[in-house]
């Protein structure tokens, strides 16, 4: 039995001095193992006599058990070091920046274009397109500007041929959405819109938005409030919005529309000619001529249009001071509307 | 319209200040675009009565005057001006006085003379931009008064931007009408005195177009004094307008029509034959203008003709020949009225415009001619004498313009509004803007005044009476409208998706002018016709685009010349192409990349862009579609392209874009670094997705087999991938082309391919004899059709 008492303190003295779990485990082969030697012990109890054979039977069981529940202890020891260790190893410095493919942006025109349909949408607005390359009679003579009325000449016209022009406003998309949808109608018609006029403050081409909405009992209290609603939502905050008479051939009564200038907070600046007021929108009821082009009984019902520069907005959301800089596409500047 | 604020006032002073005057006018929309001082400031200087002027001893062109400025002491003053006299008065800078631009007046030895103060002249008080001698003063201007107070420079010019309906506001009168409305206060008209004829004179006028010209007021004056000056009074109300004075006679027609705004013409009754006729012109007819200008006439022009031929292009300027000069001792006033339609667009038609036809194509009140042409003489006769002979007053009442009364309906008015006006109210805004109200059952019978050549339907009398009674008390209300859903095709992909795309793969978005350089669009695009504009901003901006390829590759060079090494753009907008004589205008989507695949980084060496790059790009483009197996890539040719590296783009046997590397050749060209990679696609195609289709899910295992096959280089990956497609039939589930290998172990010419097939059934586990067959059959396939050998 010394022997057993020596053998299970010199395994206790081997577990100990495991340094990895590949000697812990030849350790427990040695000892634990088919041939070792606490099973030679355990073989060894059938040449005993009975009476001894259950005392040395214990004594080697439970030499066993200890034994055993060393080795799981410096398993775990070993363990616990070793995933340690891998960690250290593994340490990364989280602070580089990751890999791969960098995303661009939309442009600043997009991001506004796309703000001001999700804010009509809201309201059932739908999205209406119409051509570019337009004829006279969707964008002047149906809108109740005959030829050579004043306002021709105001536009600023780019011509293909006589009767062929390049889209002067969006409001010709009234025209196509009335001619193939009776009323109720909800529309927002964005778009490039073309001058010939270029400088500082003018580009030959822009974006608008035009809206009408045509239906039964719709008032310029209407109007107003629509646009109200939107541009306190466009601009996220209860800015003063005031209505000036103002005349377009398509539209009675008309008006322009102010808003409280966002650069100064209507002190007075630069930007707002110290007037304290931009003009941002034109808008008016839909003018009895323009149905009467469309078919559309004026008697039954009213509507209202509105049509607004998508680079003023956008201008004046983004503090962008030039328009120029929409249309030279410098990623400088595109990248700061991500 | 541009007038003094002094001069509104003698006939409509409301309690407002400037500001709050012009406040009230953009209110009622009358948009006041600037108020500006008259003149420029200057302070010191009085009205001087000259009592002496002595030669300057020592120098020949100047003066030594003693001039009384109202001190104890007459005041010594040299005086350079060749007009300075004894007797006359001017304006006298006193010693201390500021003059326009800064400059100080101090006591000063002139050639040994010393001089308390200086004599002005128009010009340096900044009352003309030219002026010669002294600004001679009225006699009856008080001695010792301020300039800035005798001559009312304490003033502001409004300058109201009009909208085309509005001509009535074109002139004094009618802002003061307005104003008078818009307050509430009397208008002082200014009061016209007929002028008795003296002589019999007249000159015959003929109405030969009574439609375009229903009525023609004339007058002869003889004897008007061709030295007269206008009165200083009369050429500040003009300036402040912003006209220059030019002669009495031509003054008086434009102060006329800034007054009253009735545009006048003054012809040389001299250079007048047989009789004055109102007519079209004939085709041949030409006419010389007052500016120079020659004009071929037609008949859609109306003229002032007389026995020998057209003398004014009517309601837009006289003609050179039989104009006022001025020697002219014998005039013949016109004061017509003509119909805005046979004036509208003719001034612009010769690349004119002028304060006449600018009102006459918006309308000119037609009761208005003869009051003119009394309040013109009047004033003449004043300046510049002169005998008048009767009015000469030709009209055709039938082709007059009529005011028809118009029924208002409340009901109507309140509809439009969404707001209840009351009757009063409307009956009130109404008749002070000058109509004849009548109350009817329900409403008003409304008819308009003659100058309103707006007023013609009934939303033209809601939308004055909302306009006056102020937009800022209709009530802002959210519209009420039903909440039927619209329509929403799943199948449709949407625009805001391709493009959210292509920002999240490192494109950026940019928006390029629709109309490009044609030499440009000639080099990248030459076989297509190009829509040409009339009238281009610029030669660089003369024909519409085909593609979008241009604008993008102008901003490449942009961004390149800006230390931009890797540019990703792409746009989204429309072409503009001819086919079978139409324009079609279509909606496409295009990009382009140049510079390294990847932003410079850690962990990953630069390389430049590829082909395939932007192919994946495209590639995700289609498969948003969920249909990206309809659409093939096929070798092609382009202008624009590389020809090694240009794809066409089909979706069934339609070619629906194009993707490719710019050709070297136009990298030189256009000064750009390459490679360039290009792609665009036509948005139609791309948009048509389909409705996903559930397939069950097999539950048995897949197999995967890995094979590398030799080809010939010519032998397109995808004409391997569709033999195989055909060859391996229902069972293959998948199959991706995972390498491309050429060198060691290939031989020249020939390319390896390694590809993984996937085999699945639905309905039960595949034998490895099922397997095994299937890719026997496929390299069987391979080797008959491309002669493919499998890699050793």
């Amino acid at each position: 039995m010394d022997a057993l008492t020596e053998v299970v303190a010199r395994a206790g003295r081997e577990v100990e001095q495991a340094a990895d779990l590949a000697q812990l485990d030849a350790v427990r082969v040695r000892y634990l193992g088919k041939k070792g030697l606490l099973t030679d012990h355990l073989k060894a109890l059938g040449a005993l006599p009975a009476e001894e054979r259950r005392v040395a039977g214990q004594a080697i069981n439970e030499a066993k058990d200890r034994l055993q529940r060393a080795l799981d202890g410096r398993r775990a020891v070993l363990e616990t070091e070793a995933l340690q260790a891998r960690l250290t190893a593994e340490r990364i410095d989280v602070t580089l920046p990751g890999r791969g493919g960098r995303p661009g942006g939309l442009h600043p025109l997009t991001r506004t274009l796309e703000r001001i349909e999700r804010i009509f949408a809201q309201a059932g607005f739908a999205v209406a397109e119409g051509p570019e390359i337009e004829d006279d009679w969707h964008n002047f003579g149906a809108l109740n500007i005959p030829e050579h009325h004043p306002a021709r000449a105001m536009h600023d016209t780019f011509y293909f041929d006589a009767h062929t022009v390049l889209r002067t406003h969006t409001s010709p998309v009234q025209i196509r959405v009335m001619e193939r949808q009776a009323p109720p109608v909800r529309v927002i018609a964005p778009g490039r819109v073309y001058r010939c006029d270029s400088d500082v403050t003018h580009s030959p081409m822009f974006h608008q938005v035009e809206g009408l909405m045509v239906d039964e009992g719709v008032s310029f209290a209407d109007l107003k409030g629509t646009l109200d609603d939107f541009l306190k939502t466009f601009f996220e905050t209860d800015l003063p919005v005031r209505f000036r008479p103002s005349y377009f051939p398509f539209t009675e009564p008309s008006a322009e529309v102010d808003i409280g200038c966002v650069i100064c907070g209507g002190k007075g600046c630069r930007v707002c000619k110290d007037s304290g007021w931009l003009e941002v929108l034109g808008c008016g009821m839909v003018h009895p001529n323009v149905f009467a082009a469309v078919g559309v009984d004026s008697e039954r019902y009213t509507g209202y249009a509105f049509g607004m520069g998508v680079e003023r907005l956008a201008m004046l959301r983004y503090g962008v001071n030039d328009l120029r800089l929409f249309f030279d596409n410098d990623l400088r500047f595109l990248r700061q509307f991500r | 319209m541009r007038f003094s604020e002094r001069w509104l006032r003698e006939w409509v002073s409301p309690p407002l200040d400037t500001a709050g005057l012009a406040a009230r006018l953009t209110a009622a929309g009358l948009e006041v675009d600037s108020l500006t001082p008259v003149g420029e400031r200057f302070s010191g200087v009085v009205v001087g009565h000259v009592l002496e002027v002595a030669q300057h001893p020592a120098a020949d062109r100047l003066h030594v005057c003693r001039v009384d400025a109202g001190g104890a002491e007459p005041l010594v003053i040299v005086c350079g001006a060749a007009n300075v006299a004894v007797g006359m008065k001017a304006p006298t800078a006193l010693v201390g006085a500021r003059l326009p631009g800064g400059m100080e007046i101090r006591r000063a030895k002139l050639r040994g003379v010393e001089s308390f103060g200086m004599l002005c002249s128009a010009r340096e008080l900044g009352l003309a931009e030219t002026s010669e001698g002294l600004l001679p003063l009225p006699g009856d201007a008080p001695v010792g008064l301020d300039v800035v107070t005798y001559l009312g420079l304490d003033d502001v010019a409004i300058e109201v931007d009009l909208t085309p309906n509005r001509s009535d506001c074109l002139c004094v009168a009618g802002v003061a009408r307005e104003v008078g409305v818009l307050t509430r206060q009397p208008v002082q008209s200014v009061t016209v005195e007929p002028v008795a004829p003296v002589i019999p004179d007249t000159f015959p006028v003929e109405l030969e177009a009574p439609a375009d010209c229903p009525r023609y007021v004339g007058r002869v004056v003889r004897n008007v004094d061709p030295a007269a000056q206008t009165p200083l009074w009369l050429r500040e109300r003009l300036r402040r307008s912003g006209l220059r004075s030019i002669s009495p006679v031509v003054d008086v027609t434009n102060y006329v029509l800034l007054e009253l705004g009735q545009p006048m013409h003054a012809f040389d009754l001299d250079r007048l034959s047989g009789a004055i006729r109102v007519r079209r012109a004939r085709a041949g007819e030409s006419l010389t203008l007052l500016d120079g200008n020659p004009l071929s006439l037609d008949e859609d022009c109306l003229l002032i003709a007389d026995d020998r031929g057209p003398i004014a292009l009517a309601g837009v300027m006289g003609g050179l020949d039989s104009g006022v000069t001025a020697e002219s001792r014998h005039i013949f006033f016109e004061s017509a009225f003509f119909s805005p339609s046979v004036i509208a667009g003719r001034a612009r038609r010769f690349g004119l415009a002028t304060d006449a036809s600018h009102r006459y194509e918006r309308g000119v009140d037609f009761e208005l001619q003869r009051r003119a042409i009394e309040r013109a003489t009047g004033l003449l006769v004043q300046i510049a004498g002169g005998e008048c002979g009767p009015v000469i007053d030709r009209v055709s009442p039938e082709h007059l313009p009529t005011r028809a009364p118009i029924t208002l309906r409340a009901a109507r008015l309140s509809k439009i509004l969404g707001i209840a006006v009351p009757d009063e109210a409307v009956a009130d805004v109404l008749s002070r803007l000058g109509c004849r109200v009548e109350a009817q059952p329900g409403g008003w019978r409304v008819t308009p005044p003659s100058f309103r050549f707006d007023l013609a339907i009934e939303v033209d009398l809601i939308e004055e009476v909302a306009r006056v009674t102020g937009y800022e008390h209709v009530p802002s209300t959210a519209p009420v409208a039903h909440l039927n859903l619209r329509p929403v095709p799943e199948t449709r992909v949407p625009l805001e998706r391709l493009r959210g795309l292509l920002a999240d793969r490192g494109y950026q978005e940019a928006i390029t002018y629709s109309f490009v350089d044609p030499s440009l669009q000639a080099m990248l695009d030459p076989e297509e016709e190009v829509v040409r504009l009339a009238n281009p901003i610029s030669a660089d901006m003369a024909v519409m685009r085909t593609t979008l390829w241009p604008g993008l590759l102008k901003a490449l060079g942009h961004n390149q010349n800006r230390q931009q090494a890797r540019v990703w753009l792409f746009e989204s907008g429309l072409r503009f192409r001819r086919r079978r004589g139409e324009t079609l205008q279509e909606p496409v989507l295009a990009g382009l990349a140049s510079g390294s695949a990847l932003p410079d980084q850690w962990g990953l060496s630069r390389r430049p862009v590829d082909f395939y790059d932007v192919k994946a790009d495209v590639e995700a483009l289609l498969a948003s579609t969920g249909v990206a197996a309809e659409f093939r890539f096929e070798p092609t040719s382009h202008p624009a392209l590389h020809p090694g590296q240009a794809a066409a783009i089909f979706r069934g046997a339609e070619e629906v874009g194009r993707l490719g590397a710019l050709h070297p050749a136009h990298l030189r060209s256009l000064d750009i670094e390459g490679p360039v990679y290009l792609f665009e696609l036509g948005l139609g195609p791309l948009q048509q997705g389909v409705l996903p289709r559930f397939a069950p899910l097999s539950r048995f295992p897949a197999i995967r087999r890995d094979l590398a096959v030799v080809v010939d280089e010519a032998v397109p990956a995808e004409a391997v991938r569709v033999a195989i497609g055909q060859a391996a039939g229902d069972m293959l589930n998948d199959l991706e082309l995972f390498d491309v290998y050429r060198g060691e172990g290939i031989e020249g010419g020939r390319k390896s391919l390694a590809l993984s097939l996937t085999l699945q059934a639905a309905d039960r586990t595949l034998l490895d004899a099922e397997v095994d067959a299937v890719v026997r059959g496929v390299l069987e396939a391979l080797e008959r059709e491309y002669k493919a050998t499998l890699r050793a």
